[in-house]
């Protein structure tokens, strides 16, 4: 069964999501992986990242008349691809682009799309059953493809990327394709990248130590843990509302959706908005003063303290422990 | 100018939500509201045309609020009117229960069609996500059924001379894109505070015009919507159980040791 995979890339390089996804594809039953690559030249240790992941084909298209980052150009790319190779099965990463790329992608080829997957297997039957955790962490589904092309996309962290054993190398596939009428109507003016910081990206990272109202404006003691545990750093929307941090921070629904394996929450009270974008997270820590916080209901370890008190001891305990 | 904004009746997120045993989401509970974030879409439509002064003698700009959805959906379209939406249009047909946000989609597609043969649309705004099935696919769906250009998670919006143009930021970038109208527009919950209806307002929705539609009414084949008409279903809906093993303590620095055997032993120090 051919499986395709929609490589997320920024700077040429591959994002984690995308071993991640190269991961899960090969590891279903009888999978033949073709991985896309939508834009501009692939570094170099591409083609090997893909080939070490499990991928038989690495297509790369480029995109003519218009901008190959836009979701419609990107829906023409794979278009492109699925003309040559009839896959029953596309995974894209469960970004706001990656969705919209399947909302599209849908409406062309009648494809059943399942958003937010935490996991993916082929039933009996041969139809993909994702699972899935919704209203806010309280219930979980499997969704089923009931067309003959399904279309899923997979939130971040939900497999461990793994190379093969004993990897080929990706054969490379170059495709060209003429943008359709709705990229070319879409003129992009300006593009800035957003600040990046030193730390891995909140959506991605296996670990976010998230500072809340408790904080009071000094998230100090937040990033301090951040570093020491190797993870990213989050926010609730009071947090950034108030102007502690930057949006881009925002954790929760209508922030950046966040499925690490480590999850800490720092004077955070765990209110069912934050609570959505944060719920599929595999393991929850929560510190915060008021023993009655909604966030002790589903946190694995709480403790019931004054973060000032206890997130500097335990970045310093870690530390040492570590020597 | 004439902006159609998406309006969605959902479960109040605040409620203890449920799954019926055919997989589908309970709806149609007392608590059930309009989706919070549609209100920032309402919000920037309604900016939208008052930046724009009606010229003497010229049409006036009209918003119309539209929903698909079962009758107690009409709510959600009062609260839009409340606001400050001009008129509404209500799809609602027992053959669409059960679709998922493609099928949406079609109807919200015809829909905008119907209006749009009758009094030209110059954008369509939805809400960044519905807080219940939180998918974000209805927006980017809509504008490839329509073949619109698709300007969306934007939070800033100008429209001059037939160009609609947006600043939007993604996972990575901030970007400034523009389309010729009509396009298809979703907006964040970052930059559209919405506007508290006053009583003037909630009164005025009553007098204001809402449209009841049926699918036969927009030419929308049933077989393509509901249940049969969606590609993908819930086939399994459980409780998430409680986590197991929960530790809870209480104190300072000195719970903090314990805190880090647990965290080493999870392979995290
Ligand atoms: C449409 C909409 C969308 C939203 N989207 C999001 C979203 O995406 N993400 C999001 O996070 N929120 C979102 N919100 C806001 C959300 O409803 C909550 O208001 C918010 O998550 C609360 O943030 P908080 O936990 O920091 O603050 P609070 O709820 O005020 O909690 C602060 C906690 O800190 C504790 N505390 C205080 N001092 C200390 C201390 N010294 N040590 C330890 N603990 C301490 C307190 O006990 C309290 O529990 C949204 C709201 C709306 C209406
Ligand atoms: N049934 C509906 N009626 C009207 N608008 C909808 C409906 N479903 C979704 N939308 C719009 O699409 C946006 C995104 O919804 P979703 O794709 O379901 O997350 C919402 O914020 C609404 O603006």
């Amino acid at each position: 069964m051919n499986v395709l995979v929609l490589l997320d890339h920024g700077d040429g390089r591959l994002r984690p999501t995308a071993l991640e996804l190269l991961t899960l594809a090969r590891d279903l039953p009888d999978a033949r992986v073709h991985a896309v690559w939508v834009g501009a030249d692939p570094a170099e240790e591409v083609r090997a990242q893909v080939g070490a992941h499990g991928g038989h084909a690495l297509h790369h298209v480029l995109v003519d008349g218009a901008d190959d980052r836009l979701t419609a150009s990107v829906v023409d790319a794979l278009e492109a691809v699925r003309a040559e190779v009839d896959a029953p099965l596309l995974l894209v990463a469960s970004t706001f682009e990656g969705k919209e790329v399947a909302a599209r992608l849908a409406v062309r080829t009648g494809a059943g799309v399942v958003t937010g997957a935490g996991g993916l297997e082929r039933d009996a039957d041969g139809r993909s059953v994702a699972t899935k955790t919704v209203l806010a962490g309280t219930w979980t589904t499997r969704c089923a493809v009931t067309g003959p092309f399904g279309v899923v996309a997979l939130a971040p962290n939900s497999v461990q990327a793994a190379p093969l054993a004993q990897p080929a190398p990706a054969e490379v596939v170059e495709h060209r394709v003429e943008a359709s009428a709705a990229a070319r109507a879409v003129t992009v003016h300006s593009r800035e990248p957003r600040p990046t910081s030193d730390r891995p990206a909140l959506a991605e990272a296996e670990v976010v130590v998230v500072g809340g109202r408790g904080v009071e404006g000094d998230f100090t003691a937040v990033e301090e843990l951040a570093d020491v545990l190797g993870g990213a750093v989050g926010a609730t929307r009071v947090a950034t509302d108030e102007g502690w941090i930057g949006h881009e921070a925002q954790v929760g629904q209508t922030g950046v959706t966040i499925s690490p394996r480590l999850y800490v929450g720092a004077g955070v009270s765990g209110a069912v908005h934050h609570r959505g974008g944060m719920a599929a997270s595999v393991t929850v820590v929560a510190v915060n003063s008021d023993p009655d916080a909604p966030i002790f209901e589903f946190a694995d370890y709480g403790v019931v303290g004054d973060l000032n008190e206890v997130l500097p001891a335990l970045s310093e305990q870690i530390r040492r422990r570590r020597g | 100018m004439r902006v159609v904004v998406c309006v969605k009746h959902v479960p109040d997120i605040q409620s203890a939500r449920s799954f019926r045993e055919d997989g589908l989401l309970a709806r149609g509970g007392e608590d059930d509201t309009l989706n919070e974030l549609d209100e920032d879409a309402l919000e920037a439509a309604l900016r939208l045309v008052e930046a724009h002064p009606v010229a003497e003698g010229a049409e006036p700009h009209e918003v119309v609020a539209l929903t698909v959805g079962p009758a107690a959906a009409v709510e959600a379209l009062r609260r839009g009117l409340a606001m400050g939406a001009t008129s509404a249009v209500h799809v609602r047909d027992d053959a669409v229960a059960g679709s998922d946000a493609i099928a949406t989609a079609r109807v919200l597609a015809a829909a905008v069609r119907h209006v749009h043969a009758e009094r030209p649309v110059d954008a369509v705004v939805a809400g960044m996500a519905g807080l219940d099935g939180l998918t974000s696919l209805v927006p980017a769906a809509l504008a490839a059924l329509l073949d619109w250009p698709q300007l969306t998670l934007a939070d800033r919006i100008t429209v001059e001379d037939g160009t609609v143009r947006v600043r939007r930021e993604t996972s990575t970038d901030v970007e400034e894109l523009s389309a010729p109208a009509p396009a298809v527009l979703s907006v964040t919950d970052q930059a559209f505070r919405a506007r508290f209806p006053d009583f003037k307002g909630i009164l005025a929705a009553r007098k204001k015009p809402v449209e009841v539609l049926a699918l036969a009414d927009l030419g929308v084949d049933p077989a393509t919507v509901g249940l049969g008409g969606s590609a993908a279903r819930v086939v399994e809906a459980v409780p998430t159980p409680e986590r197991a093993g929960r530790v809870l303590v209480t104190g300072g620095a000195e719970t903090v040791p314990a805190l880090v055997d647990y965290l080493a032993q999870k392979g995290f120090a």
